[in-house]
């Protein structure tokens, strides 16, 4: 066996810091007093602010870690700099809400931390196994976090929802990798590629357990980013979780999601990609039509931006459709990356406004509840109207440009009617989003939101990314494109 | 290659077979005379008492979990010290990191007072 050398360790150094931070963490937390477990928190963003800096630090680097087991490269570091500033929002959010919803525990912030470290451990793997590690690494946190108001049903039943349809999920993508173990003999990535060239070059071929093996990774994936038809879970959860958890995980965890789905399609997959085609436009087309068609109905806000974030999934999924093609591929997987980051950006905006306004014992999360909120907090609803102007890809809003990037590499990928599907349902979506900024506008009512400085402050700093950014795109899209070119 | 498998084919028919005989006789056989007494569930020889489902004290899972956690580690420590010398200082520190995690996890139970049973 080959030693780790020093390299091995930098590959993965934002990583290794943040885990190692979240274990000291852990510890720390014991010394302090249960009444003042902000400083947890601050510790917390700390610890993600150095790794962010340490990440930072690698732009533009290139390598290999662990026998190839992990790599560093523009893509990564690109999705890592998404994650972290997730674990921000995700810390920012919950700061005062936990002590609000008196579930305030020091363990919320340090599985915050190692689900980020999963997830950051999925953005760099380099092999199946890794996959498969980190991915366990950032849900079982995750399933943890759902059900954090132990004292609350709800939140018991998402955590026990989550565990359960994401350990099947999990299995599906074990049981994926033993398939294409079995057809290749390798779980690199990398190596899952040449023996696949190898087998169609030779004619013998990989045959049906390759792809079989391909199909079930790709139904595993599709129950973590919630794309139809493996979405079932994923109302329940978002609406049951503590508002600033299902904030974290429908931000960061789609996005290590899409991230591992991405790497592993277009490194190991690319012969597949005649018989995934369709797959993966049949998923995008569905996932966006179901999750839009049904967020209409829906009454309750966090229903509502589950359905929103299921719809989501399907314009993502657009990217990958042409995954294969290696004309527009980059440019594809570049708008996909683009679209991750306005909808963190977007998403963590949204559901920042859900927890200003969300009262004890689950008041004041009917959107009907939220009329009238302009009248007197008009910065507040100024900043949903821009989240919801975002979601449905309107102008100045980032949303609107990345559903522009994604739409494009659409057509250019030749799929002009998955992108006719995705402008009809943009249309259709805008029906609900409104109706929020409607409500907030045009309606009488009391709601009076909570006034927290980090909340406040992760609003405004999303509101202000989400236009800001939306006037200067070619930059952030240059940005993203330079991290997926190889 | 899928002829390799065939032992384990074979393993499986001639296990079926044989557990399939030994229940099948049984049944065919054996005398059917049901009472109250046999059709009780079987407890060491006592009598039953209660329900299957008791509420148990969450502590017992406490401990539960937590004798995983050291179970898994002599799982691990086993192995490495029969190939000990083979990896030597390398496989002595990436051990001292392993236990290390380990020993947070034991340190935070104990200071939550997992440890306890009042």
């Amino acid at each position: 066996m080959t030693q780790p050398t020093i390299n091995d360790f930098h590959t993965i150094l934002p990583m290794i810091v943040l885990s190692v931070w979240a274990c000291l963490l852990l510890l720390v937390d014991l010394f302090i007093p249960k009444d003042r477990k902000g400083i947890t928190a601050l510790l917390a963003a700390l610890g993600l602010i150095l790794s962010l800096g340490f990440n930072l630090t690698r732009i533009g680097m290139e390598s290999v870690g662990f026998s190839g087991m992990v790599v560093l490269d523009g893509f990564a570091t690109f999705a890592n700099v998404l994650l972290l500033l997730s674990g921000l929002f995700g810390v920012a959010l919950a700061y005062g809400y936990v002590r609000r919803m008196g579930i305030e525990r020091g363990e919320y912030y340090t599985l915050l931390l190692f689900s980020v470290c999963g997830m950051m451990l999925m953005a760099q793997a380099a092999d199946l196994i890794i996959v498969f590690l980190a991915l366990e690494l950032l849900s079982i946190p995750l399933y943890v976090l759902a059900a954090f108001a132990r004292g609350d049903m709800q939140s018991q039943e998402a955590g026990v929802k989550y565990f359960l349809l994401g350990a099947f999920a999990t299995g599906f993508v074990v049981y994926g990798t033993a398939l294409v173990f079995g057809a290749t003999g390798t779980t690199s990535l990398g190596g899952i590629f040449a023996a696949a060239s190898a087998g169609a070059s030779t004619g013998s071929g990989n045959g049906l357990m390759f792809t079989i093996g391909a199909a079930l990774i790709l139904v595993g994936f599709g129950f973590k980013v919630a794309a139809v038809p493996f979405h079932m879970w994923t109302p329940d959860v978002y609406q049951g979780a503590p508002s600033a958890a299902t904030a974290f995980m429908s931000s960061g965890a789609k996005v290590a999601g899409f991230v591992a789905l991405l790497r592993v399609f277009s490194t190991s997959f690319p012969a597949l990609a005649s018989d995934m085609n369709g797959i993966l436009w049949t998923l995008s087309a569905l996932t966006m039509i179901v999750g839009n068609l049904i967020a209409i109905a829906q009454t309750n806000i966090k229903r509502m931006l589950a359905y929103s974030s299921i719809a989501h999934a399907g314009y993502i999924l657009m990217a990958f459709v042409s995954y294969g093609n290696p004309q527009v591929a980059s440019v594809s997987i570049a708008s996909g990356m683009f679209y991750l980051m306005a909808y963190t950006l977007t998403n963590f905006g949204a559901w920042s406004v859900v927890v200003a306004l969300e009262k004890a014992e689950g008041k004041g999360l009917e959107i009907a509840d939220y009329a009238g909120v302009a009248r007197k907090h008009p910065a507040l609803a100024a900043a949903m109207a821009v989240f919801m102007l975002s979601f449905i890809g309107f102008p100045p809003t980032l949303g609107m440009v990345g559903k522009f990037y994604l739409f494009r590499a659409a057509i250019a990928g030749g799929y002009t009617g998955l992108a006719l599907i995705g402008v009809l349902t943009s249309l259709v979506s805008a029906y609900y989003y409104l109706r929020v900024v409607v409500n907030m506008y045009m309606r009488e009512g009391e709601l009076v939101p909570e006034r927290e400085p980090w909340l406040g402050f992760a609003t405004a700093l999303t509101a202000a990314a989400t236009v800001a950014l939306s006037l200067v795109p070619q930059w952030v899209f240059l940005l993203a494109s330079t991290a997926v070119m190889k | 290659m899928l002829l390799e498998y065939i032992a384990i084919a074979v393993m499986i028919a001639v296990a079926t077979l044989i557990a399939g005989i030994a229940i099948g006789l049984g049944e065919l056989f054996g005398p059917k005379k049901a009472s109250a007494a046999k059709s009780m569930p079987y407890e060491s020889g006592m009598n039953p008492y209660g329900e299957g489902t008791r509420r148990m004290p969450v502590r017992f899972y406490l401990i539960a979990v937590l004798f995983i956690l050291f179970d898994i580690e002599v799982v691990f420590l086993l192995p490495w010290a029969i190939t000990f010398r083979k990896l030597g200082l390398f496989g002595l520190i990436e051990m001292a990191i392993f236990i290390v995690i380990l020993l947070i996890g034991y340190v935070y139970a104990w200071g939550k007072g997992a440890l306890e049973w009042e």
